[in-house]
């Protein structure tokens, strides 16, 4: 039992919480009352010192919970409940972030890392900023705090030992000092090493809102309307790339490792995120078009302000609790909702104050905009993503209503949508469309003189070949017997238009220059995104439906989804184009690449180890020898599904898991994916015979025997072919003196024959059978007893359930096309980053330079 | 008018008819009673209904009829609602992993005749929450 570690943990959080605390008040002295890049010198050494130290104890605290959970202490709680002795490495690092406390702890993490960045590149912004960096510090720590004041109880620590976590335990009654021997796990779904990066990808995104959002609040609080956009936007532009591929690395994750069929659920934790993004671009569009254009800045402020709280939210929705039923992996409530309330109170009631108490000052562009101006483009679409994630705001917010109208005494029966892919697409479909749509037309406006006769010139070519592309596509369809509806073809147009229009611009500037481009490849690969959801999500096709030809009678005659079809082991069956064939469950096991068959594997009392039966060897290199024990991971079972083209022939296997994951309610199927060029099979189990149950055998029956016998067993037919010595024996221990005896059966089955070696063994004149099992036929055979003399033999034979598992297969097309459209998103924003900083390097250009380097940002506004 | 203003004024109606519509297309909580009024009022758009399973004295749940070979897109369970009103539910996929284990059942869907068409069923496990038991053996090891 380790009690210092955790102290020192826990000081840490102490000294990081009392040093936030002091920064922000120093650095508010600092700047108190003077203008912006004039401090007062000596608090200003009071806050950084406190900032360093705030830092450093935060580094502190992260190694002392790194430390628990990586040496296995499992007297305390945190390391008890998310990790076990058999989880390599890089999964610790997932099991610190699992818990609430820890992903608080990321989170506080980079905020001290990007607070670092600002202090050293926004010298002129540092206190006013940093006072605010330092309020929301302290916040954001008070949530790990683990103290409790007279009777409320501040933050949790993630420092608590086992026996104070659970009091009431009567094992430490008897003995305070008990460490469990082991921990209860890193949630299986969780060992995926998606989910050792999108973690903290995702909390980078949300640490980045907090700095626009300071520069937003140091300039309404210093006076400095204007000049705060400039620093806040290339912060904005990395929040906007990391945010986005943040949330989509989710989406990827989703789409390999849960099995409702896609990559995006609408699931309440998902769209807390994905809100916060939207508006996020919005603001980026926003600040673009002050900087570029004049115009626009009291959208920017709110929308940097909204964004952030919006990001608050998220935090309150997902970890106190509220959503209740509506969402399948929110954070288990911790009893802090209240304190998040209060933080989620504060930080809006006062940004919006004194946010309205300036509005009358803050510059507005005198003239209207007008048709011909890009900039009413790019300022109707930052708008069309607003209400875009108004409506997923509007909706996801329905289990906060009932509570609300719970705390007012009214009780509310509301629930979320029945159909939410049905009520969500509404709308969003027609946010694609706009944004598609206008992304595409400021896009080319931005880089050129516009008046009639350009707009027309320039706007002809992409839209005659986007409609041209539709006809072509609508052609196609029919052609393979698919229909399209009326809004899947305005999409369809207007994403061909934006991805024609955006290509283009690219084009153009290639012969300006390239780096200028980065807004227009953000754009492209939005349109690409869009056409890849419209694709994979709109024709996905269950290659599964109704195959088994079953008449069961129905209470209903109309025609149901029979989306699952019924494998038998080894027996091929049809899937529309394809004969599939499950041919046997696999493990996997650490070292040995691919799956091994779990007939080749006898297990032992360790369900993490097992011994070979046979050499196991993988691309002709052999791994362990027949009796070798070796380690495999037992959570995951494999079911091995073959696919054979019946035009071309071609063939391949997929391996789609079912995993025994408790903490989800008990078995939880993963798909398996097979991606080609044009579109994904997507396929999982959707149930079997479960793995952790013993099968039930049917009564031995017996056979009496000699050597060259042939009988029927379970409809096979099998050949009793020799006795000879046996020699290893799995999992026996072969002593000295022993005598064992094995069968040599040789078993037909469908599709190959098996050797089934039943083993008889005398030991100090004790008998001992081991039977053994064909699990292909769901065959097991004993050799009960020997008469030398007669030289007969008898065995007996039980059956059992023939194996069998219940698949769902789905074709995916074009999928590839939305991850591409991702990549080429994140790779505009990072190019319109770097064009931002060369030009800021590079001091003034000349103004036509400028003013081209300047536009690309603005174009990824749209 | 400014084109400002007729602007602001389509946001507001967007945002109107967003707001209407999430009210249109929220589903409600009820019993099986009022899904069977609603039925017979001719009111098909689905509810979420939340239940528990009857159990007999060994804990099992009874009444599940779910036979693979028969048809791997069939189950059929009886749910009992809050007013212990119980009510056939049909279930035209597989049957859920570990359904047997839960102790929570929320389905959204609605009446067809005398049955409950389910589309959608969501579990809740008593392991999903939060870890608050050592398992046996722990606890033997601690008590030597």
């Amino acid at each position: 039992m380790n009690l210092l570690i955790g102290n020192l943990g826990h000081v840490g959080v102490i000294v990081a919480f009392a040093a936030a605390l002091v920064a922000a008040y120093s650095y508010f002295q600092a700047a108190r009352g003077r203008a912006l890049g004039d401090v007062h010198a000596g608090w200003l050494r009071l806050a950084r010192g406190a900032f360093f130290v705030h830092g450093l104890a935060v580094l502190l605290v992260v190694g002392a919970l790194f430390n628990i959970i990586h040496a296995h202490r499992y007297e305390y709680y945190y390391a008890w409940s998310h990790s076990s002795n058999h989880l390599p490495v890089h999964y610790m690092i997932s099991c610190f972030w699992e818990g609430q406390e820890g992903s608080f702890l990321l989170w506080i993490f980079w905020h001290v890392v990007l607070g670092l960045c600002v202090m050293r590149f926004n010298r002129r912004w540092e206190a006013p900023v940093m006072a605010i960096f330092s309020a929301v510090q302290m916040f954001l720590v008070s949530m790990i705090l683990g103290v409790v004041l007279g009777n409320v109880k501040i933050g949790s620590s993630p420092f608590i030992l086992l026996r104070d976590f659970m009091v009431d335990l009567p094992v430490f009654k008897m003995n305070p000092d008990f460490v469990p021997k082991d921990g209860t796990g890193l949630n299986p779904l969780l060992q995926n090493y998606w989910m050792v990066i999108h973690p903290p990808t995702l909390f980078l995104g949300f640490a980045l809102t907090l700095v626009p959002f300071a520069f937003a609040i140091a300039g309404l609080w210093k006076k400095e309307l204007t000049a705060w956009v400039k620093p806040a936007i290339p912060w904005t532009l990395v929040g906007g790339g990391v945010l986005g591929v943040g949330v989509m690395m989710g989406a990827y994750w989703a789409y390999e490792t849960l099995n409702f069929g896609g990559y995006w659920n609408w699931d309440p934790v998902e769209n807390a995120v994905y809100i916060p993004w939207l508006v996020l671009v919005a603001s980026l569009h926003g600040l673009l078009l002050w900087q570029k254009r004049r115009t626009g800045l009291r959208t920017s402020f709110t929308l940097v302000i909204t964004t952030f709280i919006l990001i608050l939210y998220a935090t309150f929705l997902t970890r106190s609790g509220v959503l209740g039923n509506a969402s399948v992996h929110s954070f288990t409530d911790l009893g802090l909702s209240g304190q998040l309330l209060i933080y989620l109170g504060a930080f809006t009631v006062l940004a919006l104050a004194l946010l309205l108490s300036r509005w009358k000052s803050i510059p507005v562009s005198p003239k209207e905009l007008t048709m011909y101006q890009p900039e009413l483009w790019v300022f109707v679409g930052a708008t069309v993503l607003c209400l875009g994630a108004f409506q997923v705001l509007a909706t996801t917010s329905i289990p906060v209503y009932n509570a609300l109208l719970g705390l007012v005494g009214i009780k509310s029966n509301m629930a979320l949508p029945a159909d939410q892919i049905a009520h969500y697409t509404k709308a969003q479909l027609w946010m694609g469309v706009a944004v598609a749509f206008f992304s595409g037309l400021a896009q080319i406006m931005w880089w050129q003189r516009n008046d009639k006769n350009t707009l027309i010139g320039s706007l002809t070519p992409p839209a005659l070949l986007a409609m041209l592309g539709t006809a072509l596509v609508i052609l196609l369809l029919r052609y393979n017997k698919l229909t399209i509806s009326a809004p899947y073809v305005v999409l369809l147009l207007t994403a061909l238009f934006g991805v024609l229009a955006n290509f283009g611009t690219i084009f153009t500037l290639l012969r300006r220059r390239i780096q200028l481009s980065g807004g227009a490849v953000a754009h492209l690969g939005i349109g690409l995104m869009l056409l890849g959801i419209l694709a994979s999500a709109g024709y996905s096709n269950i290659i599964s439906r109704n195959v088994s030809g079953m008449v069961y009678s129905r209470e209903f005659t109309e025609e149901l989804n029979r989306d699952n079809v019924l494998l038998w082991r080894n027996e091929a069956a049809r899937m529309q184009n394809y004969d599939v064939t499950y041919t046997g469950q696999y493990f996997e096991a650490p070292g040995v690449p691919g799956y091994i068959n779990k007939q080749l594997l006898f297990p032992t009392d360790d369900e993490y180890k097992a011994i070979a039966r046979g050499p196991i060897a993988t691309d002709g290199k052999t791994y362990y020898k027949t009796g070798d024990t070796l380690e495999i991971s037992p959570e995951n079972t494999y079911y091995r599904v073959n696919y054979k083209d019946r035009e071309s022939g071609e063939q391949f296997v997929l391996y789609p898991r079912a995993q025994v994951n408790e903490e989800m309610g008990g078995l939880l199927a993963s798909p398996a994916i097979k991606q080609f060029a044009g579109h994904d099979i997507y396929s999982h189990i959707s149930s079997v015979l479960d793995p952790r149950k013993e099968r039930e055998w049917s009564t031995p029956t017996e056979h009496t025997l000699s050597v060259g016998d042939t009988i029927f067993l379970n409809d096979y037919f099998a050949v009793f072919r020799a006795v000879e010595p046996a020699h290893e024996v799995a999992g026996l221990g072969l002593q000295k003196g022993d005598l064992a005896l094995q069968a040599d059966m040789i078993v037909s089955g469908e599709r190959r024959q098996y050797h089934a070696h039943p083993v008889f063994v005398v030991r100090n004149r004790l008998i001992g059978r081991v039977p053994d099992e064909v699990d292909d036929l769901g065959v097991r055979i004993t050799l009960n007893s020997i008469d030398p003399e007669k030289g007969e033999f008898r065995f007996g034979v039980s059956t059992t359930q023939k194996d069998y598992i219940i698949l769902k297969a789905t074709e995916k097309p074009f999928i590839n096309l939305l991850w591409s459209g991702t990549l080429l998103m994140g790779l505009g924003f990072f190019m319109s980053l770097r064009q931002r900083n060369r030009r800021e390097q590079n001091g003034a250009l000349p103004a036509e330079e400028a003013t081209e380097v300047l536009q690309p940002l603005q174009q990824s506004i749209a | 008018m400014k084109k400002a203003h007729i602007f602001a004024i389509a946001i507001i109606a967007i945002a109107a008819a967003i707001i209407l519509s999430t009210t249109a297309d929220a589903s409600v909580y009820v019993g099986f009673g009022e899904a069977r009024q609603r039925a017979a009022e001719g009111n098909t758009t689905k509810v979420h209904v939340v239940g528990k399973l009857p159990r007999d004295t060994q804990n099992k749940p009874v009444g599940l009829q779910y036979d693979p070979m028969l048809d791997p897109n069939y189950f059929a369970f009886t749910l009992v609602d809050t007013n212990k009103v119980a009510q056939r539910v049909v279930y035209n996929n597989p049957k859920p992993q570990d359904f047997d284990k839960s102790e929570q059942v929320v389905i959204t869907g609605c009446m067809k005749g005398d049955i409950f068409m389910a589309d959608n069923i969501l579990l809740k496990c008593p392991s999903k929450y939060v870890k608050k038991d050592l398992n046996a053996a722990d606890g033997a090891t601690a008590a030597r």
